[in-house]
């Protein structure tokens, strides 16, 4: 039997952290992801999980300590946002490519500087080709459901990669909504345990980890890599599915809505989703085919199966929540139009970049951008494709 | 994890993940020594068996047998010098290698 509760996104997913019971906790304090450690250390402080928690004195060190104990063997966790994923960076990298199976809580805030606690992705969108998987989610319970589904991933004997599991910080990771709530016992048998090939406590197989791989080798180990990335898709609908028999929740690689018929769509990824489905609705209501992509899984990307989804649709806006400072687009639009590149091509795309450092998204906001994605899509006529939404001029 | 000595010629398929090393111990299976562009060359009749040079060598390549050292093992000798340096007798001499 689920369990309704109403929670904030972090409370959330703390309380699937502990459903999970994970051998290691290794983490550092930074808003808006504080909480998700702050919730588990109460959790291990009162003894409702196992787990040893390491308080460490930079998120540097968080990550190390996890890559350390993952590679011990123990299932391991850690929660970051912003800077601290940005100091990180150098162990999300190691972790990837030392295939080691972490779930990170990455609770999305902008990216000093100048200094910003606000929501934006700045921060993950950075990591995005570290080699880390990545699951966005809009609400609460895709936040919860999208952290037991992290393990199950990451520890699958074809991807072996370290989950981010990212949600918007305040809008998600604060804001308190309803929720259901699998059993203590479900989630158990869920995500099992995490039993390794190799892992360095075993001693009847010592091994040893992260050497120094050089000419001869490298190359090899970053193919296998990519390989790992690409199985990763088809493992993510398998546990969705299995996920989707246990709750009657149902996850792809991304949402469509209102896609079926849709003349011009808007893609997004996270917590915006919901003000895109409103405003839609209201457009429908006006008899305008408008419909949305709300991307879960951002990497790997999914390519062929987005291209199926946007191949009808006369315009897209893509909305990117981060800048790539590249004079040419967002991280999200430049995937998406390469994407549709050879596969789809003639569909008017245009971008823009919006709520950077937590800037309001506002329904007006998004029925400008239809009105933009509707002139286009009668005139076929493109006046800018590379635009800011919600930046006084 | 098969024991297993990776060779150059190793695919990508049958590479260990993340580079793990499967087995304990093996560092001389990793042949150094054709890094080297000088050589130690010993000396022998000047050699007091003082013994002064093995700890210094970092490639441990100055074998000891019964007490008493023995030619270089070339297999993983870098030529770096040190052990030249350290011989009190001149009884190592650099040569470059050919
Ligand atoms: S230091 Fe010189 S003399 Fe002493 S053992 Fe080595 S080679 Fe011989
Ligand atoms: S040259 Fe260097 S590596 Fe070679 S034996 Fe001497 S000390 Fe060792």
């Amino acid at each position: 039997m689920a369990i309704r509760d109403r929670l904030s996104g972090n409370e959330a997913v703390a309380v699937a952290m502990r459903q999970i019971n994970p051998d290691v906790v290794a983490a550092f304090p930074i808003t808006p992801s504080t909480e998700v450690p702050q919730y588990f250390s109460a959790f291990v402080a009162n003894g409702k999980v196992d787990t040893e928690f390491v308080p460490v004195e930079s998120e540097h060190s968080a990550m190390s300590a996890c890559i350390g104990a993952e590679a011990a063997g123990a299932r391991t966790m850690t929660a970051t946002s912003a800077n601290g994923l940005a100091l990180m960076w150098e162990m999300l990298y190691i972790a990837a490519s030392s295939r080691l199976p972490i779930v990170l809580a990455a609770v999305n805030r902008a990216l000093s500087g100048p200094i910003n606690i606000n929501n934006d992705h700045s921060d993950t969108m950075g990591a995005r080709d570290s080699g880390w998987i990545q699951l966005y989610g809009e609400t609460n319970q895709e936040a919860y459901d999208n952290m037991l589904m992290a393990v199950r991933i990451a520890e699958h004997p074809d991807v072996m990669l370290p989950v981010m599991n990212c949600f918007d910080g305040f809008i998600t990771s604060h804001a308190v909504e309803n929720i259901e709530l699998l059993e203590d016992d479900a989630v158990k048998a869920f995500v099992g345990d995490y039993k390794p090939e190799h892992c360095l406590m075993d001693q009847d197989c010592p091994i040893a980890v992260g050497p120094l791989d050089t000419v001869a080798h490298y190359f090899e180990h970053k193919r296998q890599q990519a390989e790992a990335m690409k199985n990763a898709k088809k493992i993510i609908l398998e546990v969705s599915a299995e996920f989707e028999k246990l709750t009657g929740r149902k996850y792809g690689l991304f949402e469509e809505y209102k896609m079926e018929d849709a003349e011009i769509a808007m893609v997004v990824i996270n917590s915006t989703a919901g003000t895109a489905k409103f405003v839609i609705d209201g457009l429908r209501d006006k008899g305008v085919k408008a419909g949305l992509v709300k991307i879960r899984v951002f990497r790997p990307f999914p390519v062929d199966e987005l291209v199926a989804a946007l191949s009808k649709v006369k315009a897209i806006a893509v909305m990117d929540k981060a800048d790539s400072f590249n004079a040419a687009g967002g991280p999200l639009f430049t995937d998406i139009t390469s994407a549709l590149y050879g596969r789809a091509d003639g569909i008017k795309v245009v971008n823009y970049i919006y709520g950077l450092g937590g800037r309001d998204v506002k329904t007006d906001d998004l029925a400008f951008v239809f009105d933009e994605l509707q002139e286009i899509a009668k005139t076929g006529k493109v006046k800018s494709v590379y635009n800011y939404l919600g930046v006084r001029e | 994890m098969n024991k297993k000595i990776l060779d150059p010629a190793v695919t990508w398929k049958e590479i260990t993940p993340g580079g793990t090393i499967s087995d304990a111990g093996n560092a001389h299976e990793f042949k150094t020594g054709d890094w080297r562009s000088d050589r130690p060359v010993w000396l022998s009749d000047k050699c007091k068996q003082c013994l002064l040079c093995v700890p210094v060598c970092p490639d441990s390549s100055i074998l000891v047998v019964d007490g008493k050292r023995t030619d270089f093992d070339f297999d993983h000798c870098k030529g770096c010098g040190i052990c030249a340096k350290a011989c009190p007798f001149g009884a190592i001499e650099m040569k470059e290698e050919e």
